[in-house]
């Protein structure tokens, strides 16, 4: 079966500066990656990693620097923008954006919301054939059908979170991206919208993209995690294997940072630093050089590249193995 | 040994508005050991903030004190009048807050910012002033202080601007340290960073804190305590392991099933049905909860609930607790 998504070697460059300070910034720097059709992938990483950039790439809301990204097929990165917004692909990637309160327009009441969409991109016939799919859509998301014609101010957070995704799945899309989708809400409906959209999946059979800040969230909705630092793809592995035996110093430091009761009062190592510039780095340097408490001169001298590390794992660190050794250490202090 | 720091008992505020009065607490109790933190977890509109804006005395004009007392360092704080409390805030207790980059002065050096405080409640002379104010920020380990003392926010990063303003909060010693969600905003590993730092500054000056989040995995992590608010009431106060292994009320229990950390799978996240009451009704049942719980009963409409003992240090505001 070919993948619903495959992407190689993306990129997207910036232009920063003037003059003297003239450089390029590499938000998103030659990633790879595949999305199986019904798969849900996880994008994990610090602010200013890429992961958002990388995204909106992926929903062909930019332009791609180099690199293809083959959708079903067909090369949607080779799509100028404008021509995008009218080709087939464009209703089949949605997205879920973060805090719905932002996100949707004040002045559209609930139906006009996700009517939207469906008139630009589905073209419906009748009036009754939009009322319908809209209705249906608001079914599927669990919204009461008489709030469709509220604001979104005279709803609750929750409920603008589904009204965010409603209009997202309304054109029945293939591949539903989301960016940070519950970062805006309080827990007890952060539970709720995250069962929401583990059932939407089951029922609509999408694939997900899943960017999160929130490892604990993303392990429990999807299958893998691909964990980006300085527009790289750092390492990536089924998620209970990632959680299990995190492999790049990166992943493994990120994953100690998760706030845990059972760490209380022991004292886990911590990155120290801020990450490196992302304006023209040094493409022989690893990125994580600095920070990384295994970092040595060969990491100055070569970038290490993504390399297998266990059943369909990869880690981009030239010590793969030697954390590999240390690992049965680490899962004992972890107790 | 146990020094009480800071005891909050019986605390009632309403803010008056346009539609009536909301009555954001009620009933509210809780205190903070020396060297000790205390978390505060809730949802958004549950009063976590409000209780901390009380203690500084930074309510605004709308907010009318029901009852109840804040007792701080032996003196109710409540019947301190403006100028008491202004010498008080900043040198005997100290405030950091959400989103440290608006939080600071946007066109003053980080450094001389860090100066203000000392040279407004200080002993600290003019001339040595500059030298206290790099060693606040060495204190808290920003590296290159001397540098860093002419840094703007806005060349700092997220996690250096908290840094500063917990600098800021601590160049006096105070004792007693809010933090009111420090690290919303940050990315996790500068998270763990800053709240190691909190961690550590109460364990090294045994100064108390108060640490205000709606992540229960944080508090979990760094807090001695826990109170658990809902709607403003406190509805259960433990010590975190008690809390975490066993929450008496309904509400801490589902809050604590919700988060994503406790959970192995989707499917056994918990929700909580319905929110919040409006909190200007005038009708307002005795347990604030009542309508999102599994375990009412008709005694909880019959009563008003006390915020009483469980066990020696466990306090819950439940007729059925768990």
């Amino acid at each position: 079966m070919s993948p619903l998504l495959d992407v190689k070697g993306l990129q997207k460059f910036y232009p920063t500066g003037e003059g003297k300070k003239r450089g390029t910034l590499h938000a998103v720097d030659g990633v790879d990656l595949v999305l199986n059709k019904g798969e849900s992938v996880g994008l994990v990483g610090e602010s200013g990693c890429g992961k958002s950039t990388l995204a909106r790439l992926l929903a062909r809301l930019t332009d791609p620097s180099g690199g293809t990204i083959h959708f079903d097929g067909k090369d949607i990165g080779a799509i100028p923008l404008g021509k995008f917004v009218k080709a087939p692909e464009r209703a089949r990637i949605q997205v879920v954006f973060q805090d719905p309160t932002e996100s949707l327009n004040p002045h559209f009441k609930v139906f006009e919301a996700i009517a939207d969409p469906i008139r630009l991109l589905l073209k419906p016939k009748s009036r009754a054939e939009l009322e319908e799919r809209v209705r249906k859509a608001v079914d599927l998301v669990g919204l009461p059908q008489e709030l469709v014609g509220r604001y979104p101010h005279q709803l609750s957070g929750g409920q603008r979170a589904r009204v965010g995704i409603a209009r997202a799945i309304a054109v029945e899309p293939s591949l539903l991206i989301l960016d940070e989708p519950t970062s805006a809400l309080d827990v007890s409906v952060q539970a709720v919208i995250l069962r929401l959209l583990a059932d939407l999946r089951d029922r609509l059979g999408m694939s997900y993209l899943f960017v999160s800040h929130d490892l604990n969230v993303v392990r429990l909705l999807c299958e893998r995690v691909v964990v980006m630092y300085l527009g790289k793809a750092i390492e990536t592995a089924p998620s209970d294997e990632l959680f299990r035996a995190p492999k790049h110093p990166y992943t493994r430091a990120l994953l100690a940072a998760i706030p845990d009761p059972t760490h209380r009062g022991k004292h886990p190592p911590r990155l120290e630093g801020s990450p490196r510039s992302p304006i023209d780095p040094d493409p022989k340097v690893c990125r994580f050089y600095g920070r990384c408490p295994m970092g040595t001169s060969l990491c100055t001298e070569q970038a290490p590249l993504l390399k297998p590390a266990g059943r369909r794992h990869e880690a981009a660190c030239h010590f793969v193995d030697h954390v590999q050794a240390s690992e049965q250490e680490h899962a004992l202090s972890h107790r | 040994m146990r020094e009480p720091l800071l005891r909050v008992e019986r605390l009632s505020l309403d803010f008056r508005t346009r539609d009536g009065r909301v009555k954001a607490l009620q009933d509210v109790s809780f205190h903070i050991d020396k060297g000790e933190i205390l978390g505060i977890v809730g949802e958004s509109g549950s009063g976590k903030s409000v209780s901390a804006f009380a203690i500084m005395g930074l309510l605004e004009s709308t907010a009318a004190i029901g009852g109840g007392s804040v007792h701080f360092a032996g003196a109710d704080l409540l019947a301190n009048n403006g100028a008491a409390m202004k010498a008080m805030r900043g040198r005997e207790i100290s405030m950091i807050f959400q989103s440290p980059r608006t939080a600071l002065n946007p066109i003053r050096k980080v450094g001389r910012q860090i100066e203000d405080v000392l040279l407004r409640h200080g002993p600290v002379a003019k001339r040595d002033a500059k030298k206290k104010a790099i060693e606040a920020l060495a204190r808290v380990r920003i590296p290159d202080a001397e540098r860093r003392y002419d840094a703007y926010p806005f060349e700092l990063s997220g996690g250096m601007c908290q840094r500063v303003m917990i600098a800021m909060a601590l160049a006096c010693e105070p004792m007693l340290l809010i933090a009111d969600e420090p690290t919303t905003g940050l990315d996790v590993t500068t998270q763990a960073v800053v709240m190691d730092l909190i961690r550590e500054m109460v364990d090294e000056t045994r100064m108390g804190a108060l640490l205000i989040t709606h992540d229960l995995g944080l508090a979990g992590e760094y807090c001695d305590r826990i109170v658990v608010m809902h709607a403003g009431h406190t509805v259960e106060d433990a010590p975190t392991e008690v809390l975490l292994a066993k929450a008496a009320h309904p509400y801490s229990a589902k809050l604590i099933a919700a988060t994503p950390a406790a959970a192995d799978e989707i499917s056994q996240l918990a929700s909580i049905p319905g929110g919040l009451p409006d909190l200007r009704r005038s009708d307002l049942p005795f347990c604030r909860f009542r309508d999102r719980c599994e375990r009412r009963a008709e005694v909880c409409d019959a009563e008003p609930l006390p915020f009483a003992e469980l066990a020696g240090d466990h306090l819950v505001r439940c007729w059925r607790p768990a």
